[in-house]
């Protein structure tokens, strides 16, 4: 990685509740440069979400996004991972160690 | 003579019996689906891992669920149906599929097709509703169902149609908090399509039930003025009481939706007829009672005709028999079936009238709302687009890219052609055309053809 420092977003609070089925493995992986927790079986969108209140910016406004039809039809919660590839939030899995950004890198060439 | 192929997309209630259907013919089906476990989005599964038993998950439906998901295990345990799972199909031409998965695209041959793509939220929007926060209502269902999360910590649904009162019962039944249901329907309208709704008084007594289960919770006859937020999401919703008082409820998360809308585009891609429907308030592709759309095309379930869970476990029985019967196969008896798809569309074309989309709050917006959450294109854009270019939709689109973002219209696509009937004095939303379909149907990333071998 280039080292670069990802800004975090000033609130630390997530924006969904976990009501049921917490008992799941927990699941390490990092959101804009900070480690955070998950748990096994969640979609990377509840991942995010229940450490951060939105998932990414919009491209064509001046709002955050934090997803909207968690069915994949929408397209409102492609989201960039460090190493480049983006990838839609509702859709899929966490996964240890993934590297996620809720902004578009600013060191691209 | 070689085994016909038969693919089915979509691994829903109808894409699951037509394949058993198809089972039991003797064929060997290929159903690609984009969840990783059968079920469609009603009967969704959660992942592995996760515990909770079919009657928390499904309520009174868990019978149907559990006979649903084990139908299909069962086969393709036994190697009687190829199950191509977490792939959508983004193209089909000339008789091949192309679908996308983790691994990259593929093409898929066939010689009938059986469409089963289901159905998502219809939409209308709400001033604010690109706010963090606010989702759809089969969004907020399936983060409890397949999650276990509820989407905020005091949450208001708003909309019409039976997943409105549905959700809010699921939804206090595992603990969280519902400030209120507002819901665009008079009860005026409610109680005139009593009669359709009662050949299935079942469901009917259950919807009362649930009603009641909100109490204070529920307003009839609101229209929705707007969503209040900040940086950080979700703040109030503002709306109108059926008495004409302003109100104003605090939340952290909105639930938005009016019933259901086809998901049509392959269908369209297909080359299938479409009409529009006043009842559903949306235009649908044609096909027969059994399904049958031509061009060895077939078509089952919501994206045929909203008849909700059960009519798409009948629809997709039809559809195979009709395939297997233009294959000159022998398949199953069907009058049964038609005369359950007939009482089930008597049912459903009452739930459409019971809680209709709410074209006047659409027509209504106010210029600044955004339209088209994909692209922030607002209700004013629209409104000059249409002026300016003509009360046409691909016009409209061309133009103004209304129904030209990422998500290709689906939730813009009818609240436009609202706006763009009454700037061109047409009477109903159909009158505006129909947005063609293109291929991506979803967002496809080059290399899933670079790679193909």
């Amino acid at each position: 990685m280039s080292g670069t420092v990802f800004a975090a977003p000033p609130e630390t609070s997530g924006r969904l509740v976990r009501l049921v089925e917490t008992g799941r493995e927990p699941v390490r992986f990092v959101l804009d440069g900070v480690e955070r927790m998950a748990l096994a079986g969640d979609t990377v969108l509840t991942a995010i979400l229940a450490n951060a209140p939105a998932l990414r910016q919009a491209e064509f406004g001046p709002e955050r996004r934090a997803g909207f039809c968690l069915m994949g039809a929408c397209q409102d919660c492609w989201i960039w991972q460090e190493q480049g590839p983006r990838l839609r939030a509702c859709s899929t899995p966490v996964a240890d160690g993934m590297r996620l950004l809720t902004r578009t890198r600013e060191d691209w060439p | 003579m070689t085994e016909p192929r038969v693919v089915i997309v979509g691994a829903g209630p109808a894409g699951i019996r037509a394949a058993e259907t198809l089972v039991t013919a003797g064929l060997r089906p290929t159903v690609i689906d984009e969840g990783a476990r059968a079920g469609g989005q009603i009967y969704r599964r959660p992942p592995d891992g996760f515990t909770r038993p079919p009657a928390t998950l499904y309520g009174s439906q868990a019978g149907k669920a559990v006979a649903l998901h084990t139908a299909f295990d069962v086969l393709v345990a036994a190697g009687r149906i190829v199950h191509v799972p977490r792939h959508s199909v983004v193209a089909l031409a000339d008789g091949v599929l192309h679908a996308v998965g983790d691994g990259g695209g593929h093409r898929i041959g066939y010689d009938r097709l059986i469409l089963a793509t289901g159905a998502t939220d219809r939409l209308a929007p709400v001033p604010n509703w690109q706010a963090p926060g606010v989702y759809s209502l089969g969004a907020m269902q399936i983060a409890l169902k397949a999650q276990g999360v509820a989407m905020g910590r005091r949450i208001v649904l708003a909309g019409s149609g039976p997943l409105l009162t549905l959700l809010a019962t699921q939804l206090l039944k595992a603990g969280a908090q519902i400030a209120a249901v507002l819901d665009t329907a008079g009860l005026r309208g409610q109680i005139a399509a009593f009669a359709d709704l009662a050949v299935r008084p079942s469901f009917a007594l259950q919807a009362l039930a649930m009603r009641a289960r909100l109490g204070r919770r529920y307003h009839a006859g609101v229209v929705l003025e707007g969503i209040e937020a900040t940086d950080s999401g979700v703040t109030a919703v503002r709306w109108t009481d059926a008495g004409g008082q302003e109100r104003r409820t605090d939340c952290d998360a909105v639930g938005l939706g009016w019933h259901l809308k086809a998901e049509t585009q392959l269908a369209d891609l297909a080359g299938c007829r479409f009409a529009y429907d006043a009842t559903w308030a949306q235009w649908l592709p044609c096909a027969d009672r059994m399904g049958r759309a031509g061009d060895g095309v077939y078509l089952a379930g919501d994206g045929l005709r909203l008849l909700g869970a059960d009519g798409a476990e009948v629809a997709g029985r039809l559809a195979a028999a009709a395939c297997l019967s233009d294959l000159g196969l022998p398949g199953p008896d069907v009058a049964a079936d038609l005369k359950r798809l007939d009482r089930l569309e008597r049912f459903a074309r009452g739930i459409a009238r019971a809680f209709p989309w709410p074209a006047d709050q659409v027509r209504a917006l106010p210029d600044d709302t955004v339209l088209c959450r994909c692209e922030g294109i607002t209700a004013g854009a629209v409104r000059e687009t249409a002026a300016y270019g003509g009360a046409e939709a691909n016009r409209v689109k061309s133009l103004g890219r209304a129904g030209m973002g990422r998500c290709q219209g689906r939730y813009c696509q009818l609240a436009a052609a609202d706006l763009i009937a009454a700037s061109g004095g047409l009477a109903q939303a159909g009158d505006v055309g129909r947005l063609r379909a293109q291929a991506p149907v979803r967002p496809t990333p080059v290399r899933a053809w670079l790679e193909e071998g």
